[in-house]
């Protein structure tokens, strides 16, 4: 008996990274309580992409909001890494749908904003800044103000930003959400380039499920009125990515699978 | 990709002054043509000069009287600076009071919106009761009429950080002292020259009008004079100078502006 429990623990291949459990978030408003999220379990690996799909008032960016810490929940206990989460965790990078750059500041000063606050060296820090600009093409407009920029460039600075200081856990919020079809393939890209160099977790909120399908691990389903995790689907596609695969047989399964579920959760309706 | 067009750097603001005074040029003819259009009005019709000089005879006068003009104006724009500065150290420290109490915010700020119903210009004799004919009064009345855009617009800047940027600076973990330096000021800068603009206009309607209500020197005092003798023309030139005092201070702001919030200017240069 315990000779077995040992060997089990031996064999765990990653530890989780961040352990979700049981977690309920209620918001108090004046017209009574939301309740945003109910009784989410979720375990995520070091190193995994987890893309999290679901209708509009779902609580995803609740569930996000969680992770930070920036909000607190209600009930259950949420842990990253060792740490249980109880106040704003210093220790994650996050991606809004909105870049929120500041606008008096120049590319890679928006980038470097994050050493400021966080007193690290500087010029170690602009070094890694130069070097994050350059993975995704910017390195030519790091003095450009961001009214200078194309909405694309301005996420991607606001990318940059957010792995300057090697965060082990990357939060994304709809980050491509307001981007062109195009813009938004280049950034996919550029961002499964940037996890592989920067070995991290991230949590990526989408609307889109093919590309939830195209940058994951594992794609959880969320259901809304209470927020409930639905189902999680592991994505068996080997990386690197590639554009192409998103005409492969497997891959238009996946996203099959998950129209199918959004269909029986009453999200798609198709009769007129 | 992309590519950048020569007008890169922040545009310096002398280049940009005189880009200004170069759209103006049209309006600059414009009021030549009104002067030419009033000198000959005054001349062919012989209006008597104790109705309407015409401009030359304004000019003739500036010149005649220009030592006294100009040491009444060293005491306008005395009382419009020390009204004006005070209303910068009360209204901003006021502006973030509000901004981060909400005792304040509910406590104060509705009584500072309210007063705007107050004319102010009505309660200028009572001021003189209280604190004599000397500077006081003008320079409570110049702090009156102009701290008030101060204030609002301050506020209304200090609130404009979005509920992501203040996310994303906790995340950074930012001290309130660096959310403050780092965030909230940037962004609530071009807000407050907005109002520091409005204010200059205020500020010099109140500093003259207080000295019609009761002084001994200032541009003010030399209209009331100039009135009781009669002397249409000196009431003209000291209007002329009271504009010009009006123009150079608002112009000062406007390149104080591009000096401290280049960012809200530089052109867009860049596309993808
Ligand atoms: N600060 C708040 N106060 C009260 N209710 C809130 C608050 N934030 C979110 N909610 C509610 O919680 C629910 C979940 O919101 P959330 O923003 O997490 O949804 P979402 O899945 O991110 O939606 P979307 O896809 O539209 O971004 C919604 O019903 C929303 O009205
Ligand atoms: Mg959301």
């Amino acid at each position: 008996m315990n000779d077995m429990s040992m060997n089990v623990e031996a064999a765990a291949p990653v530890k989780p990274h961040i352990r979700i459990s049981r977690v309920s978030k209620t918001f108090k408003g004046r017209k009574g309580d939301v309740h945003a999220l109910s009784d989410i379990d979720l375990t995520i690996g070091r190193g995994e992409f987890v893309s999290v799909v679901g209708p509009s008032g779902c609580g995803k960016s609740t569930l996000l909001m969680l992770l930070s810490g920036l909000t607190p929940y209600s009930l259950g206990k949420i842990e990253v890494g060792e740490k249980l989460i109880s106040s704003p965790n210093s220790d994650v990078g996050i991606v809004f749908q909105q870049d929120v750059l500041l606008e008096w500041r120049s590319a890679l000063q928006n980038v470097l904003i994050q050493a400021e606050i966080r007193k690290a060296p500087l010029e170690a820090a602009r070094e890694r800044a130069r070097e994050l600009l350059k993975m995704v093409s910017l390195q030519d407009f790091e003095n450009a103000y961001p009214k200078e920029l194309s909405g694309g460039m301005r996420q991607r600075v606001s990318i940059c930003r957010a792995l300057l200081h090697k965060p082990p856990l990357l939060l994304m919020d709809e980050p491509f959400g307001a981007l062109d079809a195009m813009t938004r393939d280049q950034l996919q890209l550029d961002l499964l380039r940037l996890c592989a160099d920067n070995a991290m977790t991230v949590f990526f909120i989408t609307h889109s499920i093919s590309e939830a399908v195209f940058l994951s691990d594992r794609v959880v389903v969320m259901s809304p009125r209470p927020g409930r995790v639905e189902r999680i689907i592991d994505i068996d596609l080997p990386r690197p990515r590639r554009l192409a695969m998103r005409e492969d047989l497997k891959f238009t399964a996946y996203t099959r699978e998950l129209t199918e579920i959004f269909k029986g959760l009453g999200v798609f309706r198709e009769e007129v | 990709m992309a590519t950048i067009t020569e007008a890169a750097p922040p545009a310096h603001p002398l280049r940009l002054s005189l880009r200004v005074l170069g759209n103006i040029s049209p309006a600059f003819w414009t009021l030549v043509l009104l002067v030419v259009l009033w000198e000959l009005a005054v001349q062919i019709n012989q209006v008597p000069v104790y109705i309407l000089p015409a401009p030359s005879r304004v000019a003739a006068e500036i010149i005649d009287y220009w030592p006294r003009l100009m040491i009444n104006a060293g005491v306008t724009v005395s009382e419009i600076l020390i009204g004006f500065g005070c209303a910068i150290a009360v209204g901003v420290p006021l502006a973030v009071l509000v901004t981060y109490s909400r005792v304040a915010e509910r406590a104060i700020y509705p009584l500072i919106v309210a007063s705007q119903t107050i004319p102010k210009v009505a309660i200028a004799p009572l001021l003189m009761a209280w604190f004599g004919y000397g500077l006081t009064p003008k320079i409570v009345i110049v702090v009156l009429l102009s701290f008030f855009p101060i204030v609002i617009n301050s506020v209304v800047g200090l609130k404009a950080s979005s509920a992501e940027m203040l996310y994303l600076a906790q995340s950074m973990g930012a001290t309130p002292w660096q959310t403050f330096w780092k965030f909230r000021l940037p962004q609530a800068l071009p807000y407050i020259f907005a109002g520091l603009k409005l204010a200059t206009v205020l500020a010099v309607i109140g500093a003259v009008v207080a000295e019609f209500i009761g002084a001994d020197r200032g541009l003010g005092y030399v209209i009331v004079v100039a009135g009781s003798s009669f002397n249409i023309a000196r009431q003209f030139a000291a209007i002329i100078v009271i504009s010009a005092i009006g123009m150079v201070f608002f112009v000062i702001i406007e390149l104080l502006e591009r000096l401290v919030v280049p960012w809200k200017n530089t052109a867009v240069v860049a596309s993808e």
